[in-house]
C-alpha cells in the first residue's frame, strides 16, 4: 500500500480559460464551448483528437452530458465528477489518471461553474433529503472560527490578526488587478479591507472570495507524446487528494488552528515529486484562499513557514508577487473569482502561464524555478477534502 | 390511595416584553409589567419539553405511562403534538402519548382529569400555550407565553406525592365570552361585561363544590391563584373566595402574561414551589365555566427540589425589542435575508434519526470512549465498527470551545450565533445558540441543550436542539 503517484508519466499540453466574472450574458454552455475551444487551440487538437472527457462541476449540471451536448461530443466516454470545491482539480486528476493507465491517449479536463443565475449572493448547496439536523452555516462562518484560534494559539493580539487579514487580501487584488481574466481588477485598500461590512465573526466582505461564473480545461497526454503538440509542456510532478473522515467536527482535540486534510495532501504531494523543501523549491503556489484566514493557515500547512509564524511572513511580504514565494499571482479566489468547478483548473492556468513565462509581462514573476504547486479544498475546516498538485516544466 | 402531584414545573420563556413598549411605538395599547415572549424558535411543544424535562429532572425513578398534552395553540393539527414530546422526552413505546387540543379549558381539564382518575402508573400532564393578539389589544399585552408540566400519580415508591389532591369540581356553561376559528391569527371577545356576570357566579360555585369536596373550609387554605383570560372576572371571583388575608397568590399577570391552558399549571407550579408540607393550595380556572383544583402538600416536599423554579426563570428573564417581538409574532415581515429557504425535513430520515433528532442521543466507541455527535457506526477513534452504546447528551452541559456570528446564513431572526461545544462527560458538537444576546458570547461560557423549532417549511416543523446560557439567577427560590 502507498501513493505511487505519476511523476513525469503525464503532461499538460494545452489549456484555457474564461475570465471568471459574473457573466449574466453567457450559459454555462457558453463557458464549456469557450474554454474547450481555447484549450483545444492551445494543444494544437480538435474535439476529435481527444479520448475521454472528465468534467467537473459542483451544481450547474448533472452527468458527462452536461459537457457533451454544448460540444456535440457524441459516443465518447464523458464522465462528470463532483468533489466539493475541489471538483476542478478531480477532473484533471481522473484525466491524468487515465492517460498514465494507458487507457487512453489523450484526455481532456474541463470544469465549469454558473453560480450567478441563483439569484443569491454566495454559494448555495445542493439541498439532499435529510433529517434537518444539520447545521446551515453559511461557508464563512465556519471560516471565521479559525481566525480567533490562530490568534489565540499563536498569541496574535486581533488588530495585529486583522492587519494581517488585510494584507492577504490586499495582496491578492493588487495581483488580480493586473490579469485580464480576474473577477475584480481593482486594488483595494487595506482601510476599505478592514472597513467592509462583517459577513461572519470578524471577516468583512472583503475577506471573502469572489463568487464568479467560468470554466477553465487542460488537455493530458503520455510525458513522451507531449512535444508532439507543444514545446513547452507541463508536467505533472504530483496529484495528491485527502478527505478528512469528518471528525474534526466533533473531536475536542480539534483546534481550528489548522487543517489536517491539507497537511496529508501536502506532505504526499512532496513525496511523489521528490519536493524536500517547499518554500524554496517552489516557484510560485495557487492556493485556496476561500477566505483569508484560509491562505493564512494553509501557508503553514503546506510547509511555507513554520507552525506560529505564517502570519510574520504575511506582514514581511513573502508571498507577494514579487516576494520570496509569490502566492496567487493570478488573484486567487479572492480576486480572479470562484467559479467552483473550474477554480482547479484554474490554478492549474496560472502555473502554466507562469512556469511558461506566457503571464503579462507586467505580472510575470520573476523565477528561474520551474516547479509550481496549486491546492483546492472543498468543505469547511473539521470536515474537508483537499488537493494538492506539484507541475513543473522539465523532467526529472 | 393518596393521590396527587409527583413532581411539576413551569416553563418560562427567555425573553420579555414590557408592555410600556407597546404605546412608545403606536401611542396607545400595552399596560403596567412585562408578558414572557416564546422565541421565534419556540412553540407550544418545545415550550412543553423544556416543562416536562424540568418536572421529570426532578422525580427521578418515575416512569410515566402516559403523556398528555394540552395547548390551545398547537403547533400541528391533524399530527398528534404528544408524540413529539415523546420523542424528545425519550419515553418508552408504551407510553401513550394523547393531545388535549383546541380549548383553554383542555388544560385544566386534563390536570384535573389525571388526578381525578385513580390507577397505575404517572401521567405526565403537559399544558403549554402561546398567546396572540393583534398589536395594541388587550391580549397582546396580557397575554404571556409558558408551560407546565405536572407528573400525578398515586403514592408508592418512586413516586412519593408531593402534593396530595384533595379534591376539586368543575362546573360547565355554554356561553360566548372569547372564541378563535381554526386558522385566525386573534382570538375575539364579546362585551367584557357580559363574560363577568357569567365567570363571577360559575367560580363561586365551582369554588364551594371544590372546597366540599376536597374537605376544606376556605379559611384553610394557604395559597390559592384565580386565573383566566378574563381578568375582570378573575380578580372578582377572587375577592369573593373568603381566603385569609394575603393567601391569594401572584397570577404572574405582571411578570409573565396570561399563558391561556398553560396558565393553571404554571400558576400551580409557582405557588408549590414556594410551598413547605401541610399547606392547602388550590387554582381556579375560568374557561368556559369554573375548575378547581385543592392540594395539600405532604412531608415528602421538602425533599423534592425543583430543577428550575418559576420565579428563577421570572428573574432570569431579558427584555425584547417591540420591533422583534411584532417579527417574532409574524404581525409584521421584515426583509428576509437573501438565502435560500430551507428545504422540508424527510419524514423516513427523521424518523430512523428519531433518538438523535428529538432525544439528542450520540454514540459511545465503547472500546475508546469517542463520542459521535450524531451516532455513527464506525468509530473515528480506532475504527471499531458497531460496537457503539448510547450516550444522552440532552441533559449534559457543555462549555463554548469557539463561536462565530454568521450575519448571511438563512435564519428565522438573523444572525446564527453559532459555538463549538464541548460537553462535560465527553463528546464535541457545533450548534446553534438560542436565547442569547450575540455580544455577550464568550469562548468558555457554559451551556446547556434546549429542544427548539428551527424553521417550518411545507408546514412542516423541524425540530431539534439548540444550546442557550446556563443562567445563575439572582432570585433563587429553590434553596
Amino acid at each position: 500500500m502507498a501513493s505511487h503517484g505519476i511523476k513525469d508519466r503525464v503532461a499538460i499540453v494545452g489549456m484555457g480559460c474564461t475570465r471568471f466574472a459574473e457573466h449574466w450574458d453567457k450559459s454555462l454552455d457558453d463557458l464549456i464551448v469557450d474554454a474547450a475551444e481555447e484549450t483545444f487551440a492551445s494543444a494544437g487538437v480538435t474535439k476529435d483528437d481527444v479520448d475521454a472527457f472528465w468534467f467537473g462541476t459542483a451544481q450547474s449540471g448533472m452527468s458527462g452530458i452536461t459537457m457533451a451536448r454544448p460540444l456535440q461530443i457524441d459516443r465518447k466516454p464523458v464522465t462528470r465528477v463532483e468533489n466539493y470545491c475541489t471538483t476542478g482539480s478531480e477532473a484533471l486528476r481522473a484525466a491524468a489518471y487515465a492517460v498514465a493507465s494507458g487507457a487512453y491517449d489523450v484526455a481532456m479536463a474541463l470544469g465549469a461553474e454558473k453560480v450567478k443565475d441563483s439569484g443569491y449572493q454566495g454559494l448555495n448547496a445542493f439541498p439532499i433529503p435529510n433529517d434537518g439536523t444539520a447545521r446551515t452555516l453559511t461557508a464563512a462562518a465556519m471560516f471565521s472560527m479559525v481566525a480567533p484560534a490562530y490568534g489565540k494559539k499563536y498569541g496574535v493580539g486581533e488588530d495585529e490578526l486583522t492587519e494581517v487579514l488585510a494584507r492577504i487580501s490586499w495582496k491578492n487584488h493588487q495581483n488580480g488587478a493586473r490579469n485580464p481574466r480576474a473577477q475584480f481588477r481593482k486594488e483595494v485598500s487595506t482601510e476599505t479591507i478592514c472597513a467592509s461590512p462583517r459577513v461572519a465573526g470578524r471577516l468583512g466582505v472583503f475577506d471573502c472570495a469572489g463568487v464568479a461564473d467560468g470554466a477553465a480545461a487542460a488537455i493530458v497526454v503520455r510525458a513522451e507524446d507531449a512535444h508532439k503538440y507543444t514545446d513547452t509542456p507541463v508536467y505533472i510532478k504530483a496529484l495528491s487528494f485527502a478527505a478528512g473522515s469528518g471528525s474534526g467536527l466533533i473531536d475536542p482535540e480539534y483546534d481550528y488552528t489548522w487543517f489536517p486534510e491539507c497537511a496529508a495532501a501536502a506532505q504526499d504531494a512532496y513525496a511523489q515529486a521528490g519536493i524536500t523543501d517547499p518554500r524554496h523549491q517552489l516557484a510560485m503556489a495557487e492556493v485556496h484562499d476561500c477566505f483569508t484566514p484560509t491562505e493564512l493557515v494553509l501557508m503553514e500547512d503546506l510547509g511555507f513557514a513554520p507552525r506560529g509564524t505564517a502570519w510574520k511572513e504575511v506582514l514581511a511580504g513573502t508571498f507577494d508577487r514579487t516576494g520570496a514565494l509569490p502566492i496567487n499571482p493570478d488573484g486567487g479566489l479572492k480576486s480572479f473569482g470562484h467559479p467552483v468547478g473550474a477554480s482547479g483548473l484554474r490554478m492549474f492556468f496560472e502555473a502554466w502561464l507562469q512556469l511558461r513565462h506566457e503571464a503579462t509581462p507586467e505580472r510575470q514573476i520573476d523565477t528561474d524555478k520551474t516547479l509550481a504547486l496549486t491546492h483546492n479544498l472543498g468543505g469547511y475546516p473539521g470536515e474537508m477534502v483537499s488537493f494538492v498538485s506539484v507541475v513543473g516544466t522539465e523532467l526529472g | 390511595m393518596t393521590r396527587g402531584v409527583v413532581s411539576i414545573a413551569g416553563y418560562v420563556p427567555f425573553r420579555r416584553l414590557q408592555r410600556s413598549a407597546v404605546a412608545a411605538v403606536f401611542g396607545s395599547g400595552g399596560g403596567k409589567g412585562a408578558r414572557a415572549v416564546a422565541s421565534h424558535d419556540e412553540d407550544t411543544t418545545t415550550m412543553g419539553v423544556e416543562a416536562a424535562r424540568l418536572a421529570l429532572r426532578s422525580a427521578p425513578g418515575s416512569a410515566p405511562s402516559a403523556l398528555w398534552f394540552a395547548t390551545a395553540t398547537p403547533a400541528y393539527l391533524d399530527k398528534t403534538n404528544a408524540t413529539t414530546l415523546h420523542a424528545a422526552l425519550r419515553q418508552p413505546a408504551d407510553v401513550a402519548a394523547f393531545d388535549f387540543g383546541g380549548a383553554l379549558r383542555s388544560g385544566p381539564g386534563a390536570l384535573r382529569t389525571a388526578l381525578e382518575s385513580g390507577g397505575p402508573g404517572a401521567t405526565l400532564v403537559v399544558v403549554s400555550d402561546r398567546r396572540d393578539g393583534l398589536p395594541t389589544s388587550a391580549d397582546e399585552s396580557a397575554g404571556g407565553d409558558g408551560a407546565a408540566a405536572v407528573l400525578v400519580a398515586d403514592d408508592g415508591p418512586g413516586t412519593p406525592v408531593i402534593a396530595q389532591y384533595l379534591g376539586g369540581a368543575s362546573v360547565s356553561d355554554e356561553f360566548l365570552d372569547r372564541w378563535r376559528t381554526a386558522g385566525d391569527r386573534r382570538s375575539r371577545t364579546w362585551e367584557e361585561r357580559f363574560g363577568e356576570t357569567r365567570y363571577v357566579p360559575l367560580g363561586a360555585e365551582a369554588w364551594q363544590a371544590g372546597l366540599k369536596a376536597a374537605g376544606v373550609a376556605a379559611d384553610e387554605v394557604d395559597r390559592v391563584v384565580v386565573t383566566g383570560m378574563h381578568g375582570r372576572a378573575a380578580k372578582a371571583v377572587g375577592r369573593a373566595l373568603g381566603v385569609r388575608d394575603g393567601v391569594l397568590a401572584d397570577d404572574l399577570a405582571l411578570t409573565v402574561g396570561q399563558t391561556g391552558a398553560a396558565h393553571a399549571g404554571l400558576v400551580l407550579a409557582a405557588m408549590l414551589e414556594q410551598s413547605g408540607p401541610g399547606e392547602v393550595v388550590a387554582v381556579v380556572s375560568l374557561a368556559d365555566g369554573a375548575d378547581v383544583l385543592v392540594l395539600r402538600t405532604t412531608p415528602a416536599i421538602a425533599a423534592w427540589s425543583p430543577a428550575d423554579p418559576v420565579a428563577a426563570q421570572v428573574a432570569a428573564g431579558a427584555d425584547l425589542p417591540y420591533g422583534k417581538f411584532l417579527t417574532w409574532r409574524g404581525m409584521v415581515t421584515p426583509e428576509p435575508p437573501r438565502r435560500p429557504e430551507p428545504q422540508r425535513v424527510s419524514s423516513s430520515a427523521a424518523w430512523r434519526n428519531e433518538e438523535w433528532k428529538f432525544g439528542f442521543v450520540g454514540s459511545q466507541d465503547r472500546s475508546s470512549g469517542a463520542v459521535h455527535l450524531p451516532p455513527s457506526r464506525v468509530s473515528m477513534a480506532g475504527g471499531a465498527v458497531d460496537d457503539m452504546v448510547p450516550i444522552d447528551r440532552a441533559d449534559a452541559e457543555a462549555t463554548i470551545a469557539t463561536y462565530t456570528i454568521d450575519r448571511l446564513a438563512y435564519s428565522p431572526s438573523p444572525p446564527i450565533v453559532f459555538a463549538v461545544l464541548d460537553f462535560d462527560g465527553g463528546g464535541r458538537f457545533p450548534v446553534e445558540l438560542t436565547d442569547v444576546d450575540p455580544d455577550t458570547v464568550d469562548i468558555g461560557d457554559r451551556v446547556a441543550m434546549t429542544f427548539r423549532k428551527l424553521y417550518t417549511a411545507d408546514g412542516i416543523h423541524d425540530y431539534f436542539w439548540k444550546a442557550k446560557p446556563v443562567r445563575v439567577a439572582s432570585g433563587d427560590a429553590a434553596d
